[in-house]
């Protein structure tokens, strides 16, 4: 490539590259710490970033708010554990699996590939049926397929076994494959936003009857965005899995809706950037909470205050700052660097997004 | 045959708690355009309300123990006070905002709302015994029918009747049906606007209250997240009749009601289990059907 074509398409890709490196540092960082805490609240939190980016695709390109992408994440866990868990294990106790999953024990990257399709599948089924609603109906029934997954889920004993958890998961997701996948999750989501599909969604959401009416098949693009974004979440809950080792059906429910959309709106909605640096900054916000909580001034804050404290922060922020702490804006190298400010004024006169 | 009217004497009951619920969501949505996550967490507020605030596992009665007279208004009159300080703190600044915005905004106040009492009251469920007299049953004829049911059909048309007077013959609430016809043309006409809203929230303050009670005769338990599935039920509720119509949210809170007991009833036992679960899909299948819901409300269609 010539020098001509490289830095335009250098400055297309630039906020992914720039996200990634800062992820990059940041596992670089926790891995030179040594400490096995920070380890683990690293990998939590790239899983995280993983999950929020998957929300973001549907939920920042199309303007419609889901609460059930939890389930999703649900529907990815239990793929990955399906088919990791130890087969002795699945023969006792999950004893309605499909003989091929019972009787072995598939390697991490099957797993993977599981928890992405299994829920992109079933957010075709469910997407070609909701996607027509308006946007707060379909909104509050995404909220009826969390409630659907919950309790299907913890309830089907012979194929979750209900309410009792699956264990022996081979745990293997450390920082690094967690970053990895990350990574994954924020170049899919960038080649969407980037892509026809994204850029007629994103027109859906500013002006959806402006979009209908220049032959946008609204229906379509935000049930792609839909699938898309089930797929990725899916694939946070299958590596979420093989990180606790562990599975129940607990954790995905409204709390952990809450979390990841309360990541999304602080980072802001309505870019990629936001939807990474929503997790790191609430991450950070929540662990400087509990290490209050637990004492860590001296004096112990009550239990439920790191919740408290997250829900207030949404809502200041929700008040004071609508677009979120980004702005709505991607990350970019400033553009009135001394010498390059020639080059780069062509590309700035590209429509803004957000 | 009798086994039938049981269940649809269960069926009018349940579907009164959830229609009083939906009816304050509805309300609210009428006018708001808001979908109001935290009204479960009224419900709570409204609960926990009748006891001493400690972390103990036995419920200490407060204002359950006062006199009926006195007890009823200060239920709803704190409940009002939570609802008014919500509108005040979150939903005034938000006014201008769009309603995904709102919607995040109230799921953020239900967390609060959660955590706040969590933080109060400890996290175990309490037991909590009012007017326990209530669960004696009437037998008429062969059916028995709890007293309890009784009551809370009366009080759910009570209401039903006092509100909907109130709506159409009161000059605040033809303020505020103007409003939910169309806000700012409302506001032209010389309607207060934050008035209307807080009126709005006191009512639904004042349901939801009338709800806590209902159930928490009927449970006799307490916990932070009790009012949860109540909202969840409440919203499909309003989905299904008809976002912005009151009619809807009564008709949809008495379907659901209806839907979710006759599952109970005649699903087979291994599949009782999944009994939201079939609920729910209905739901999303009714949706298919109707996407208005079944009592579309005329001025919910976007207008280009």
């Amino acid at each position: 490539m010539s020098a001509k074509t490289l830095l335009p398409a250098l400055a297309r890709h630039q906020s992914p590259a720039l996200l990634a490196l800062c992820l990059l540092a940041i596992v670089a960082l926790a891995s030179l710490t040594g400490s096995d805490t920070v380890q683990v609240t690293v990998a939590e939190m790239m899983i995280r970033v993983i999950v929020v980016v998957g929300l973001y695709v549907f939920i920042g390109n199309s303007g419609i708010i889901s609460f059930g992408h939890i389930g999703f994440m649900c529907v990815g866990a239990y793929a990955a554990a399906w088919a990791t868990a130890q087969p002795t294990f699945k023969q006792i106790m999950l004893s309605g699996l499909p003989v091929f999953l019972q009787e072995a024990e598939y390697p991490f990257l099957v797993a993977v590939a599981g928890s992405f399709a299994l829920p992109a599948l079933v957010a075709l089924i469910l997407g070609a049926a909701i996607m027509r609603l308006s946007g707060t109906a379909c909104s509050i029934a995404t909220f009826a397929f969390l409630v659907i997954v919950n309790s299907v889920y913890s309830n089907w004993d012979s194929v979750t076994a209900g309410v009792s958890s699956i264990i022996g998961i081979p745990t293997v997701v450390g920082p690094w494959i967690g970053f990895a996948f990350a990574l994954l999750a924020i170049a899919v989501a960038h080649l969407f936003q980037i892509s026809r599909f994204g850029l007629m969604l994103r027109a859906s959401r500013d002006d959806e009857v402006a979009a209908r009416a220049s032959a946008v098949d609204v229906l379509k693009v935000r049930l792609a965005a839909f699938v898309l974004s089930a797929a990725l979440v899916g694939m946070g809950g299958g590596l979420y899995a093989q990180f606790l080792g562990i599975l129940t059906v607990d954790p995905f429910y409204l709390n952990l809706s809450f979390i990841t959309l309360a990541m999304l709106v602080v980072g802001g909605m309505f870019s990629l950037t936001g939807a990474v640096c929503g997790v790191v900054a609430v991450t950070a916000i929540v662990e400087v909470l509990r290490f209050l909580e637990r004492g860590g001034l001296g004096v112990a804050l009550p239990q439920g205050s790191q919740e408290l404290g997250l829900g207030v922060l949404m809502a200041l922020i929700l008040v004071f700052r609508p677009k979120g702490l980004t702005g709505g804006r991607e990350l970019r190298i400033p553009r009135r660097w001394p010498q390059l400010g020639f080059r780069r004024k062509r590309l700035e006169q590209r429509p803004q997004e957000g | 045959m009798i086994g039938l009217l049981q269940n649809l004497i269960d069926a009018l009951s349940l579907g009164s708690i959830y229609a009083l619920t939906a009816l304050g969501i509805g309300l609210l949505f009428g006018i708001l355009r808001l979908i109001n996550f935290a009204h479960g967490d009224f419900i709570t507020i409204g609960a926990y309300a009748l006891i001493v605030p400690s972390a103990d596992v036995t419920a200490r009665m407060l204002i359950g123990d006062f006199n009926i007279a006195l007890m009823l208004p200060a239920i709803a009159l704190i409940v009002i006070v939570a609802a008014l300080l919500t509108d005040a703190l979150v939903f005034r600044p938000l006014r201008r905002s769009s309603p995904p915005t709102l919607m995040i905004g109230s799921f953020a106040v239900s967390y609060i709302i959660q955590n706040a009492v969590l933080m109060m009251y400890g996290s175990r469920p309490k037991a909590i015994n009012l007017w326990s007299d209530a669960n004696t049953q009437v037998i008429i004829g062969d059916l028995r029918v709890p007293m309890l049911q009784v009551i809370t059909l009366v009080v759910t048309l009570a209401l039903m009747a006092g509100l909907s007077v109130f709506l159409k013959k009161s000059r605040y609430g033809v303020q505020m049906r103007a409003a939910a016809e169309d806000f700012r043309m409302a506001q032209y006409l010389g309607v207060r606007g934050n008035f209307v809203i807080g009126l709005a929230f006191a009512i639904s303050g004042i349901l939801a209250s009338a709800v806590a009670l209902l159930y928490v005769t009927q449970s006799g338990s307490l916990s932070h997240t009790m009012g949860v599935p109540l909202a969840l039920f409440a919203f499909v509720a309003v989905v299904i009749g008809g976002m912005g119509s009151l009619v809807g949210a009564v008709v949809g809170g008495f379907l659901v009601g209806f839907i979710v007991t006759m599952l109970q009833a005649y699903l087979p036992p291994d599949l009782r289990a999944f009994r939201d679960a079939f609920a729910f899909a209905f739901v999303i299948l009714v949706l298919l059907v109707r996407p208005a819901g079944l009592v579309p409300a005329r001025n919910t269609v976007e207008r280009v």
